[in-house]
């Protein structure tokens, strides 16, 4: 009992390599205190994620890249689901936090049936309507945040709806 | 230094050839410039230094060397350059010209039109005279330094999520 007290939580924070990404590092002291997993589709950017780790005094996080692949490449679709999947087997996150595309849909899915908790963060690039992976993640994440206050709660009731509660910017 | 990015995915030949044209006019400009992966097809600059995708670390280099940035409106490009305090001239991408999937772009560039530091060039006509305009002013127009972490209302709902769960 006493080791769930203590016992730091773990989150994964996944998102596509370029807007995504650097929206998502913008939450970062957020999950200050606990212990970091990041996937993400650019092997450059582990010195950044490590660096400010250093810099801000956690710990080193765990990273780790996945193949790239837009809606239309079924084939490196598949791969990149089989990795996430493998990635969230061998980590078992407490959380998932993502702001998209494909490779944030595919974990908060994964990730629920693995029981972990999910948190959605719609892309701030989408201010006219919620982003399509953010669409089909959403409805079921644990923790579902639109970045455009005339957005939250603009999607079928039944379905549940965004909240609003700030920006990355 | 002006540093053109139009991101990763996707070429943006509209932008990176109105910025070649400048530059062909404008020879004493040292533009340096991301523009993905051109194919056979795809527009080549003539003027400038381009590659088609830069790592990180040299990207975060010569941002930071830049004084001027030019961009696609994509939020990562835009978000980079209001944290390094620099200017940026944004142009949106179209969906009917298959340069993204959809017109997110130009709902982007209208939404930023009215920070400091943020330029947008509806067309390319318009982007050599902004480059132009731009340059002849002190600082290139100057933007201020946006904090490197989301807004504090965005991170204690995150973290307060966490904690209660």
């Amino acid at each position: 009992m006493s080791e769930s007290v203590t016992k730091p939580k773990r989150i994964l924070a996944i998102a596509s390599g370029g807007g995504h990404w650097v929206q998502l590092l913008r939450m970062r002291p957020a999950w200050d205190g606990c212990v970091p997993i990041y996937v993400t589709t650019q092997k450059g950017y582990r010195e950044q994620v490590f660096a400010d780790a250093r810099e801000s005094h956690q710990p080193t996080p765990r990273f780790y890249t996945v193949l790239d692949a837009n809606r239309w490449q079924k084939v490196r679709l598949v791969r990149q689901l089989l990795q996430i999947t493998w990635i969230l087997l061998r980590e078992r996150p407490d959380f998932v936090i993502s702001t998209g595309a494909a490779p944030g849909f595919f974990a908060l899915k994964i990730a629920r049936r693995l029981g972990a908790r999910t948190i959605w963060i719609d892309s701030i690039a989408n201010a006219e309507q919620l982003s399509l992976s953010g669409r089909k993640a959403g409805p079921t994440a644990d923790l579902w945040l639109t970045q455009w206050s005339h957005l939250a709660g603009s999607i079928d009731p039944e379905r549940g709806r965004p909240h609003y509660e700030g920006a990355v910017v | 230094m002006i540093f053109l990015t139009v991101g990763t995915q996707l070429p943006f030949d509209r932008l990176t050839r109105a910025v070649d044209d400048w530059c062909a006019a404008n020879p004493s400009a040292h533009v340096v410039g991301q523009i993905a992966d051109p194919g056979s097809e795809g527009f080549r600059p003539q003027h400038f230094e381009w590659q088609s995708f830069i790592e990180p670390a040299e990207f975060d280099q010569r941002f930071d060397e830049a004084d001027l940035i030019v961009a696609h409106a994509g939020m990562g490009s835009i978000i980079t350059a209001l944290t390094r305090a620099k200017p940026v001239l944004i142009m949106p991408r179209r969906a009917n010209l298959r340069e993204h999937r959809n017109d997110h772009q130009l709902a982007t560039a209208d939404r930023f039109a009215d920070r400091p530091g943020v330029h947008v060039a509806h067309d390319e006509e318009s982007v050599g005279p902004w480059l132009s305009r731009l340059l002849a002013m002190p600082e290139r127009g100057g933007s201020p330094r946006l904090s490197p972490f989301a807004s504090p209302q965005l991170l204690e709902a995150i973290r307060a999520f966490i904690q209660s769960s």
